[in-house]
């Protein structure tokens, strides 16, 4: 007589989730730090719940079923959680290959014929199996999450403008100057312009690894749109080699006032405002 | 004189994110074998010219990086293929300002003036072959 595994195993409940939780509390790589054991029993038992429910004689067999969709949403939640909250992959992935541990005891302990017993573990590795590839896939996935997220900020953080003088900013460019960046500086540079009420704005470059016609580019756009606010756009930090390839490139940028320096720029800003910038003299009084 | 590659490396090119590490690539390997800087940025700006290219017009495609010697010199070569659609008129194409897109229409001839050797071949609706070495002290 055929035993059915999924009655069986709903029948284990509360054995399965002791065995489950033993095996992983067991686990050197056991994260207390970053969760509680409550918190994992928990996370567990709701994980357990929901299989059991779920399972029955005729889907045991097709892991691929859509039956297992509420099973699979929790564990993406799971892995998803478990991503951001900085468990490693090998943390991650024991925790639903213990799952598998603690069913295959029941069905060892449970079932005596040796060629059920083989068919039966196989169902449920083969079942496990597909929940793993779905735990690795999310856990991938939240981290590249992160990661996008991490890219956002540096973009946000990176183009600060500063205001250097009563009338001038400077805006200085670190990284690789495209599309989407360009919006963002050139954004920054513009309300920052109105705020401040400047006339001359500094941009440099010594940042910016290589300046390419795309760069180029975005850099004259903003000029020109700095020019349209009435400002006057100064380009610095232009280093020698970046000199050179602009001019075999073939890059027009003589209609823009270009410095070496922040220094030579803020010097060339001064004079345009008439502003001198003078060595206090001592006076000796007798 | 008999060009000999050293070392071979290949990288797809599918998102803009993969210009710079690609760039990184090309620097390091120009830095191995002691490129001067002036020509180090000259290559990295032509590489990143025609990777721009071909993300712009093909969507991305392979780019090898190959450390090549000729006698005592030594240099990169770096091989762009790509399944876009291809280039129609190739003098056009070099010609300095001419653009299909809205860029500044000097990637390619601009390219060809930063490196030692250019090469293009293209077939329309196959793809196009840009093949770019930048020799030590050239």
């Amino acid at each position: 007589m055929k035993q059915d595994i999924a009655k069986l195993l709903q029948k284990k409940k509360k054995q399965l989730l002791e065995n489950w939780m033993t095996n992983q509390l067991a686990d050197s790589a056991l994260r207390e730090d970053l969760m509680s054991n409550e918190e994992l029993r928990g996370q567990s038992e709701e994980f357990v719940e929901s299989l059991l429910n779920t399972i029955n004689g005729s889907n045991i067999a097709e892991p691929s079923s859509s039956d297992f969709d509420p099973v699979l949403e929790i564990l993406a939640g799971i892995s998803m959680s478990r991503a951001r909250q900085g468990f490693s992959p090998r943390e991650t992935g024991y925790y639903i290959f213990s799952l598998k541990d603690a069913l295959l005891q029941i069905l060892q302990d449970e079932i005596k014929d040796p060629v059920q017993l083989f068919e039966s573990s196989m169902q449920v590795t083969r079942l496990v199996d597909s929940f793993s590839t779905v735990t690795f896939e999310t856990f991938i996935k939240g981290r590249e999450d992160v990661i996008l997220r991490q890219t956002d900020e540096i973009a946000e953080i990176s183009t600060p403008v500063i205001r250097v003088w009563d009338g001038i900013v400077a805006l200085p460019i670190i990284g690789t100057l495209d599309s989407a960046r360009t919006q963002v500086v050139m954004e920054n540079l513009l309300e920052q312009i109105v705020q401040t009420g400047s006339s001359i704005a500094i941009l440099d470059i010594s940042g910016v690894p290589a300046v390419d016609s795309l760069v180029a580019q975005h850099l004259i756009k903003t000029v020109s749109a700095t020019r349209l606010m009435g400002a006057e756009c100064i380009i610095s930090g232009i280093r020698p080699e970046i000199a050179q390839t602009v001019v075999h490139l073939g890059i027009d940028l003589s209609n823009i006032v270009t410095k070496a320096s922040l220094a030579s720029a803020l010097r060339y800003a001064f004079s345009m405002l008439q502003l001198e910038v003078k060595k206090k003299t001592k006076v000796i009084t007798q | 004189m008999m060009i000999v590659v050293l070392n071979k490396d290949t990288i797809n090119i599918s998102r803009e994110q993969d210009v710079v590490v690609f760039r990184n690539r090309v620097k390091e390997s120009a830095t191995k074998i002691r490129m001067g800087l002036v020509n180090q940025t000259k290559l990295i700006t032509a590489a990143s010219e025609l990777v721009r290219n071909m993300l712009r017009y093909a969507n991305g495609g392979i780019v090898t990086i190959e450390v090549v010697s000729r006698g005592r010199d030594n240099g990169i070569r770096l091989v762009f293929a790509d399944e876009g659609p291809g280039i129609k008129d190739i003098p056009l194409a070099m010609k300095d300002g001419y653009s299909t897109g809205k860029s500044l229409g000097l990637g390619l001839p601009g390219t060809k003036r930063l490196v030692s050797e250019f090469d293009i071949k293209s077939v329309v609706g196959t793809g196009t072959t840009v093949t770019i070495i930048k020799w030590n002290n050239g």
